[in-house]
């Protein structure tokens, strides 16, 4: 089938088979390897991306129900050169170890500031209870996302942009 | 020692070097490398448990118009390679040949052109099996009426692998004869499995032309894998490359070789290509390497006001199909010796009796240090059940016997010296930051009205950092690790280590130890590792030996530049290098200050035309093998706070307490992540994870619906606390600390739910603490955990 997504702003055109995952199209079609693979079964949440502005598990989602539609990846979400406070956050707070759960954790926590600029850490934590981490026990996760609420990543980015959203204020790790 | 909280030269809290890339999207893990050309395998795995293979049929498969090769035990034994050796001195198949000895083991590997139709390949063989009774509990595997396991061994008439010991058992027999009080237990620790989030898999590239094969794999071991390879498959040792990329994750699942591997480089030569294979999250649970699994009868004795006097123990060590566990040598129940704990015992002894069953090979895995986890619950549920009995706080009845600072080094009872320890300080810092007795009162208050709140300590010592090459060895390799330091004539270094991140830090850690030792910035320092051809030998990053034995290395080798670095100094000063003293990155003339040269100066000299002494070499490059003259031994004190929903058993940690000592600490912040990443973990196996079989020898545990891992929701904010004690024998005090979380937290929750279960009568409950198994536990009806039997 010949499907057209628009992966972070840019629109890719690919014939694939029905049954290819939207997970092994970003990675192996677009080469989008940010998005990783863990468990096959919903749990994991490595490979949670923003899908029309929602984080989905893209291990559950084929990439034809993509055509047309609007994906996010972590690879989408710093501005240019710029990262993301979610980002600064993660490396401020030591918020990730081996990295492999760290694109989707980051995409959930991107979606929560943008619907919640103040989040408490239950809220933080319900937030991104689908997801897995084996090697933080999540508590410096939670430090990330608070850090990046406080210093300016509160405000909203739903439009997916590669250019900084207007009024972002400027913070670099 | 000048360091600041924002910008350490050397040791202090700084960012990773790694997270740049990782935040961004840009790690390279095994499952990211593609190679022109590049196939995927498949492997299709026996769905029974324990069965004789009559008859493989390939031929639909290999008409499949995607796929390239289609390779079996039979093709392997073409090559002499059905079976290969195991890191404990057995053997494992490959791909079955004779029988099928546990469910998801590997029978045929295919390669194909895409992943999608490497699998859609496997559907197309047909095997015919005979079905065989499947040995499931380990209690029964020696029963005489037995099925034979690994009848393809000569002389193996039983499932019995070895029999281990350690201690006196004469004089522990006497001590507990004489004993006022002695309390005994059965208790399991459940098969669990490491689960990292990347999966174990591979890329194998052999070059016909060359010769040289390369391999990115996602190993904790790369040199150690390399040689193995050469000795299995006889290809030269210098004609194989490994390569570890970013590791997602490892935790011991990534210390062995899997059949998967193997097939993946024959895939590689029979077709000319290279080959990746990935595999899923079952075939990971089901048939990669799985930890613990020992079925443990303590004993522990004492006096009747409380002085702990000895310790018996005999496990039943369920080591799966094939011994494929990764102890050093001597030590085929690992360091399970240590089940002494932390207290100054008269006599101890325990005996362990290792069998085959029809389940997944291993027995290293998941944080374990060599089997302390499982000592280390052990004796701190032995020391709460005395508590229990002699109606003493077990708080105070473990200050009451802990081992006291001036006891040190400190040679227990089953011949391990401790290095170093101040363990009531650590136990009174914990109690402080919990708040203790105001916690015992809330706990009485709760009692009262009927609620189920409990308080559970653990002690722990570690055993870490293996080790000696005198004592510690894998497969004949000694445990002792490389490094090689270069500095550029501008005074950047790079230095290569053998031991293997995965998600530790090390590129980080590292550059902070050259940087502390040659007080040069971390920025000025590049790690190299994860590649066999660029680094020198090591046996890798498992059992906390990272710091311990390589850190030790980075730091021996970074003075070994600072001395060179000495006599180039001298000649630029004209000085005699005793009249030199060394201040954080520079050497200056005693007594004059002011002349001086730094690192940054020397090394531009020490590559210039600049007269050096007779016999001494130019440059600053240096390399040196670090082996260790003793492990080292942190420790720590835990205190977890549950409560227990008495209508459906479900336990909540509301708290957890973790006070660590390791030593001195290079980078704060990331020992602090190591240690919540453990408990984590031990919150993880004490309340849900668990292998479980049915007793045809099912997997239980095969997708993450059924094994069951902490989250956010699940976790507590940890609390962590502090102490440092300095190993005195390693060159910077360092002891390591990855798995001491794993080790520690265990018992401190089991010890919690336990008494919050103590008003019901309740005195021991097995792992995993699902609300099925506290509820049963609680209606007096206790439940078997390990297999789908009631």
């Amino acid at each position: 089938m010949r499907i057209t997504v628009t992966v972070n702003g840019e629109q890719h055109t690919r014939d694939v088979e029905p049954r290819l995952l939207l997970v092994h199209f970003l990675r192996d079609e677009l080469g989008l390897t940010g998005t990783h693979w863990g468990c096959d079964t919903s749990n994991c949440g490595v490979c949670t991306v923003w899908l029309d502005g929602t984080p989905v598990k893209s291990c559950t989602v084929l990439a034809v129900m993509a055509d047309g539609h609007e994906v996010r990846t972590v690879e989408g979400l710093a501005h240019g050169a710029e990262l993301d406070p979610v980002q600064q956050g993660f490396i401020a707070c030591h918020g990730l170890q081996c990295g492999f759960c760290t694109p989707g954790m980051m995409m959930t926590a991107r979606w929560l500031l943008d619907h919640d600029a103040d989040p408490s850490e239950e809220d933080i934590r319900e937030a991104i209870s689908g997801q897995m981490c084996r090697c933080t026990g999540y508590e410096n996760i939670v430090r990330s996302i608070r850090w990046a609420a406080e210093h300016g990543g509160a405000q909203g980015t739903a439009d997916a942009g590669t250019e900084p959203a207007p009024g972002r204020e400027e913070v670099r790790a | 020692m000048t360091t600041t909280e924002e910008r350490p030269v050397g040791f202090g809290r700084m960012p990773r070097k790694e997270d740049a890339r990782f935040v961004r999207g840009h790690g390279t893990y095994v499952d990211d490398v593609t190679l022109p050309g590049m196939l995927h395998g498949a492997i299709l795995r026996s769905p029974l448990a324990h069965a004789r293979i009559v008859s493989v049929d390939t031929s639909a498969a290999e008409a499949h118009p995607k796929v390239r090769a289609v390779i079996t035990g039979e093709t392997l034994a073409g090559l002499g390679l059905a079976w290969m050796p195991t890191l404990s001195y057995d053997t494992q198949a490959v791909l079955a040949t004779d029988k099928v000895r546990f469910q998801g083991q590997e029978i045929a590997f295919v390669v194909a052109e895409d992943r999608y139709a490497a699998r859609d390949a496997l559907e197309l063989i047909d095997v015919e099996y005979e079905p065989l009774p499947a040995v499931v509990d380990a209690r029964r595997a020696l029963d005489p009426d037995a099925p034979v396991i690994r009848d393809d061994k000569e002389g193996q008439t039983d499932n019995h692998i070895f029999d281990w010991s350690a201690g006196d058992e004469e004089r522990t027999d006497g001590v507990f004869a004489a004993a006022d009080v002695v309390v005994e237990q059965d208790m399991l620790y459940p098969r669990v499995h490491p689960a990292p989030l990347e999966t174990c898999g591979t890329v194998a590239d052999m070059d016909a032309i060359t010769g040289k094969l390369t391999v990115w794999s996602t190993t904790q071991a790369p040199h150690a894998h390399r040689t193995i390879y050469a000795m299995v498959a006889g290809i030269p040792e210098h004609k194989i490359r490994i390569i570890a990329p970013d590791i997602g994750g490892g935790f011991g699942n990534k210390v062995g070789i899997y059949p998967g591997y193997v097939c993946a480089v024959v895939g590689s030569i029979v077709t000319g290509k290279p080959v990746k294979w990935m595999e899923d999250r079952s075939e990971n649970l089901m048939s990669t390497s799985f930890a613990r699994d020992y079925h443990m009868h303590g004993e522990i004795a004492a006096t009747k006001d409380g002085k702990i006097l000895g310790l018996r123990v005999h496990v039943i060590a369920d080591h799966g199909a094939f011994n494929a566990t990764a102890q050093p040598t001597q030590f085929p129940a690992g360091f399970f010796g240590v089940f002494t704990g932390s207290y100054d015992l008269a006599a101890a002894h325990c005996t362990v009796t290792g069998v085959y069953t029809d389940k997944a090979p291993g027995g290293v895995a998941y944080a374990c240090s060599f089997r302390v986890t499982e000592a280390v619950y052990l004796v701190e549920r032995m020391v709460d059940l005395l508590a229990d009995r002699l109606g003493t706080d077990p708080a105070e009845l473990r200050m009451r016997n802990l081992l006291r600072p001036g006891q040190f080094p400190y040679r227990t009872q089953t011949g391990w010296e401790y290095d170093s320890g101040d363990y009531p300080r650590a136990l009174r810092l914990a109690m402080d930051i919990a708040h203790y007795e105001d916690l015992r009162r809330e706990q009485a208050e709760k009692r009262e009205r009927g609620e189920l709140m409990g308080i559970g300590v653990s002690f722990f010592t570690e055993a870490v950092g293996a080790g000696p090459r005198k004592h510690m060895d894998i497969l004949g390799l000694g445990m002792a690790d490389g490094a090689e330091l270069r500095v550029h004539p501008t005074g950047k270094a790079v230095l290569r280590i053998s031991v293997q991140s995965q998600g530790q830090g090390h590129e980080t850690t590292f550059a902070q130890i050259v940087a502390e030792e040659l007080g040069i910035p971390p920025e000025d320092v590049e790690v190299v590792h994860g590649d066999t051809d660029q680094t020198p030998f090591g046996l890798g990053t498992y059992g906390s030996r990272s710091t311990p034995v390589s850190g030790a290395a980075a730091a021996m080798v970074a003075r070994k530049v600072r001395e060179r670095a000495k006599i180039v100094a001298s000649a630029m000063l004209e000085v005699s290098p005793d009249d030199l003293e060394w201040e954080k990155g520079r050497w200056f003339v005693t007594g004059d200050p002011d002349q001086g040269r730094t690192m940054t100066e020397i090394a531009l000299a020490a590559h210039s035309n600049l007269e050096l002494p007779e016999g001494v070499e130019g440059h600053l490059d240096a390399s040196c093998v670090y082996n260790p003259p003793n492990l080292t031994f942190p420790f720590g004190a835990y205190i977890c706070v549950a409560d227990v929903d008495a209508g459906t058993g479900q336990v909540k940690v509301r708290r957890f307490i973790a006070v660590d000592d390791c030593g001195n600490r290079i980078n704060p912040m990331i020992v602090e992540g190591q240690v919540h990443g453990g408990l984590a973990d031990g919150v993880g196996m004490a309340l849900m994870q668990v292998i479980a079989f049915d007793e045809d020898g099912n997997c239980l545990g095969g997708s993450f619906m059924d094994y069951l891992l902490p989250t956010s929701v699940e976790c507590p904010s940890w609390e962590l606390g502090e102490t440092v004690t300095p190993s005195p024998h390693h060159p910077i005090g360092a002891k390591g600390v990855g798995e001491s979380a794993t080790v520690g937290s265990p018992p401190a929750v089991v010890n919690a739910v336990v008494d919050a279960l103590k008003p019901l009568g309740v005195r021991h409950v097995d792992m995993p603490l699902t609300p099925a198994a506290v509820w049963r536990a609680a209606q007096g009806r206790p439940l078997r955990t390990d297999l789908a039997i009631t």
